[in-house]
């Protein structure tokens, strides 16, 4: 348990994804079996626990310390796992430290009265680093930043693997992880993943840049629009039933009708949408539906998914995978036809001749809808599917972002290569208040898209212009005579109760700094606002 | 037997003495003063007369020059001066080098001023020493049952295995230039790092005073530029202020990865508030484990708190039927801003 805790103590402060890798894949690598493979289970989310309740942590303390002295302490902390964890009593060799295996086990055979008394022995057994790793894994909560992603790539890096492989097998494999760990030290054989319905690592595209274009000949592609929805795929084996998110997620849950109409066999490539008769609605849909546990009959109606199919990896019980994409395409237009579905339909190939033709198409949204699509997609007739990020085979060719002039209101200082540096910053765009006064509001956070000779600069402006200091976050000058302005480009926008300005921006940079525009000049609200109701 | 109020009592400038005509460790300048020790929301300069450890005079002067005071008497730890017939006497308080406690004793009555103090091990000052006493004055600044410090040894430890980890990364330890920092150095040296340690130039007079005094602290040079490309603090530790570990003084370094050495490191959202990617939880204070078995072990007849979160220590005496009040001093930083 101590090695754990030591492990998410360091993860919750370290921000820098890189430090994070590090830091599990040397835990991974040091840790013997089977330890680490349940700290892999409880970092990648596959292990969860809600066994104790914050009311029962409360009463357990209760019984063991002075209430007033609990008050003071849990009003100077703030947080109930804290501050139970740094005031339970310690009773010096009460009890030997348990690991987290023995965790797992004990609590696995444990009747329910049983629990509480196991907790609190493990309480008196551990330090205090080590009971708030206890009591964070208890309530169902590590919240260190790490997703279940990332706990893969760390996995990858130990092994010196490609993450893809790890995906491919993840599925099939069950904490804590004996045969991935021997496979990955290289004592064992790679595990099969022949299990029915299991994820198949997908293919991704490279960004196009402009001088390709001049290496591509247009007949070798094939042109897709690329749906504003997320990226899927739809298993559907010998009676497994699955969906995944494209980094091997399952999201089955959360999207009970899409099962429902995986009434094929074979596994789809495709785009996850919300779909009304056909017509493509927008990515904010799909948002009421994402990250959701359960999902209720209304939900169901109000939003309904679909899949717009991309692409075929499994014909039946045929790997359609090293198959040219030509073929494959026209496998899953009869698969498609076949199933007769409501809910999954084709992304239909664009035609055209000249890289210009396509250019033309782009700068003309599909549907007459904007929002609907992010660009295009070129994939060449003879690629075969290949896991990861091949260049060459696939491109996107984005639709050009959108952008506004927003002023700087706050900075906040960076890590790392960048702790020296206010580096990130919150910008807002002017709005009129009840008083006919115009004031900014926040619209956005953006960290990156400047050089390091701006960022310099940013920085200077910054230090040069604070008006007030809230720990790491300075606020900054800006009203309608001074104030600097951000060229911010983005890709979308959706509506948001959580922000203040009621509108959120996907994937906000710098664009340019606009050191001779005035504040005043800066867009308002009512422009972004349009851009939503379009 | 005299009432202790008689004999010392808070005033404006500070703890004062009447019968003996002397204030302890006061905030503002007075004619006569004893100093518990160098930390400057403790030694202040400007006094007529001071008495303190040839430590904590040598650091006062280290810090102010010289003419720091109008005349200074050195007292050794367990020598004994007399004041208008208050005996005074200066015992150790474990706290930082030349720290002490001022015992005073008047009429049959024993009255001990902590200043500040801590129970651990620390390779830089001798060990707190218990006496036995009517009223025994206590700080609070880490008066309350969430302060429990683990090992200090340990925590070097977490500081070396990163250094291991992240070997292409400079880590920046924010430490108080006064005992803190020498300790952490001590800590270091004592777990086996034997490299150049890099320090910040506002702790360069500190260190060379501690050697001075016999502390040995191994190779140390200062984290300028002129000693090396930025690439040469890859996989270093530098010692510096807590003010200089989050501005722009860090830029010189690869990538930086700061660290802090602090009491307050206990509450993960004060280690948050800073940015603070390594957390140690070292203090040169009391936790409250070792506040409380201080106050069992001495079993005064009365406790008194200086400054600090004196409500949770009040409450913990009223349970175990001890008398205390508090004494509500301002002027000591509870920040551990260097107390």
């Amino acid at each position: 348990m101590r090695g754990f805790a030591n492990l998410l103590d360091r993860l919750a402060f370290t921000p820098q994804r890189n430090g994070k890798l590090t830091l599990m894949r040397d835990f991974l690598r040091d840790t013997p079996d089977p330890e680490r493979g349940w700290v892999l289970a409880a970092l990648s989310g596959a292990l969860s626990f809600d066994t104790a309740k914050p009311s029962f942590i409360r009463k357990a303390i209760e019984a063991r310390m002075d209430e007033t002295l609990f008050a003071l302490s849990y009003d100077y902390v703030g947080d109930l796992a804290e501050t139970v964890a740094l005031v339970w009593p310690a009773k010096p060799g009460a009890n030997r430290e348990p690991d987290l295996s023995e965790v797992v086990d004990a609590l696995r055979d444990a009747s329910r009265a049983q629990v509480q008394k196991l907790i609190e022995s493990w309480l008196d057994a551990l330090d205090a680093d080590g009971r708030w790793a206890l009591l964070k894994l208890l309530t169902g909560g590590l919240r260190v930043g790490v997703s279940a992603r990332l706990a893969k790539q760390a996995l990858a890096n130990m092994g010196n693997v490609e993450i893809s492989e790890i995906e491919e097998v993840w599925h099939s494999q069950h904490p804590p992880y004996e045969d991935l760990f021997a496979w990955l030290e290289k004592r064992s054989d790679k595990p099969t993943a022949a299990a029915p319905g299991r994820f198949r690592p997908v293919m991704l595209a490279q960004a196009i840049e402009e001088p390709d274009f001049t290496k591509l000949d247009p007949k070798d592609y094939a042109a897709e629009w690329k749906w504003d929805g997320i990226r899927v795929q739809a298993a559907s084996e010998r009676g497994v039933r699955k969906l995944y998110s494209r980094t091997g997620d399952d999201i089955g849950k959360s999207f009970p009708d899409i099962l429902d109409f995986l009434t094929f066999e074979g596994v789809i490539d495709g785009e996850l949408l919300v779909m009304r008769n056909g017509a493509v609605a927008s990515f904010g849909d799909l948002q009421q539906r994402l990250n959701r546990k359960t999902a209720d009959r209304k939900l169901l109606e109000q939003y309904p998914a679909a899949i717009r199919a991309y692409d075929l990896l499994l014909d039946g019980e045929e790997d359609l995978r090293t198959l040219p994409f030509a073929e494959r395409r026209k496998r899953l237009e009869h698969l498609v036809a076949r199933t007769q579905s409501p809910r999954i339909d084709l992304s239909p190939l664009q035609t055209f001749d000249t890289w210009d033709k396509l250019a033309s198409l782009r700068a003309r949204p599909p549907e007459g809808d904007a929002r609907i699509s992010e660009g295009l997609m070129l994939k060449r007739w003879d690629s075969i599917y290949a896991a990861g990020r091949p260049k060459g085979p696939w491109f996107k060719w984005k639709r050009d972002p959108h952008l506004i002039d927003a002023v700087l209101m706050y900075a906040q200082r960076g890590h790392g290569k960048r702790s020296g540096f206010y580096s990130d910053y919150t910008f807002g765009v002017w709005r009129e208040d009840a008083n006919g006064d115009r004031a900014l509001t926040p619209v956005g956070k953006a960290y990156f898209g400047f050089s390091d000779e701006e960022l310099k600069e940013l920085d200077k402006f910054v230090r040069n212009n604070t008006i007030e200091r809230f720990g790491p976050v300075r606020s900054v000058r800006a009203d309608k005579d001074f104030g600097l302005v951000l060229e911010v480009a983005f890709e979308g926008l959706q509506r948001s109760t959580r922000h203040k300005s009621g509108i959120a921006m996907r994937f906000p940079r710098i664009s340019r700094v606009r050191w001779d525009k005035p504040a005043r000049e800066a867009d308002e609200l009512s422009t972004l606002e349009r851009m939503l109701e379009k | 037997m005299a009432k202790p109020e008689s004999i010392l009592c808070p005033s404006p400038s500070g703890l004062y003495c009447p019968p003996g005509d002397f204030y302890i460790d006061p905030t503002r300048p007075v004619a006569r003063a004893i100093i518990t020790h160098g930390h400057s929301d403790h030694a202040r300069a400007g006094h007529g007369a001071v008495a303190a450890t040839p430590e904590t005079l040598a650091i006062m002067a280290a810090r102010y020059g010289e003419a720091f005071a109008g005349a200074t008497e050195a007292l050794r730890y367990g020598q004994t001066i007399t004041r208008n017939d208050v005996e005074i006497t200066l015992v150790p308080a474990g706290h930082v080098l030349g720290s002490a406690q001022a015992v005073l004793r008047h009429k049959g009555m024993t009255i001990v001023v902590s200043g500040d103090y801590k129970r651990r091990r620390d390779p830089t000052c001798p060990p707190f020493e218990p006496v036995p006493c009517d009223v025994f004055v206590t700080e609070a600044t880490f008066g309350l049952p969430v302060f429990n410090f683990p090992e200090a040894e340990d925590e070097i430890a977490r500081l070396l295995k990163s250094v291991a980890q992240f070997p292409e990364r400079t880590h920046l330890v924010g430490a108080y230039s006064l005992g803190k920092a020498q300790r952490i150095i001590r800590l270091l040296r004592e777990a086996g790092y034997e490299k150049t340690l890099y320090q910040h130039g506002a702790m360069q007079s500190m260190n060379a005073l501690y050697e001075r005094f016999g502390i040995a602290l191994g190779p140390l040079e200062p984290a300028t530029i002129e000693s090396g490309s930025k690439k040469d603090f890859a996989g270093a530790i530098v010692i510096a202020p807590p003010s200089a570990i989050d501005d722009r003084w860090t830029r010189r370094f690869a990538d930086p990865l700061p660290a802090f050495a602090s009491g307050w490191m206990r509450i993960r959202a004060r280690a948050r508030q800073r940015q603070v990617e390594l957390p140690l939880v070292i203090s040169d204070h009391a936790d409250w484990n070792e506040l409380t078995n201080t106050i069992r072990e001495i079993a005064p007849g009365e406790v008194w708190i200086t400054h600090g979160s004196e409500e949770a220590l009040l409450r913990w005496t009223q349970l175990n039927g001890i008398n205390a009040r508090a004494l509500s001093l301002i002027g000591y930083d509870d920040d551990e801003g260097e107390s």
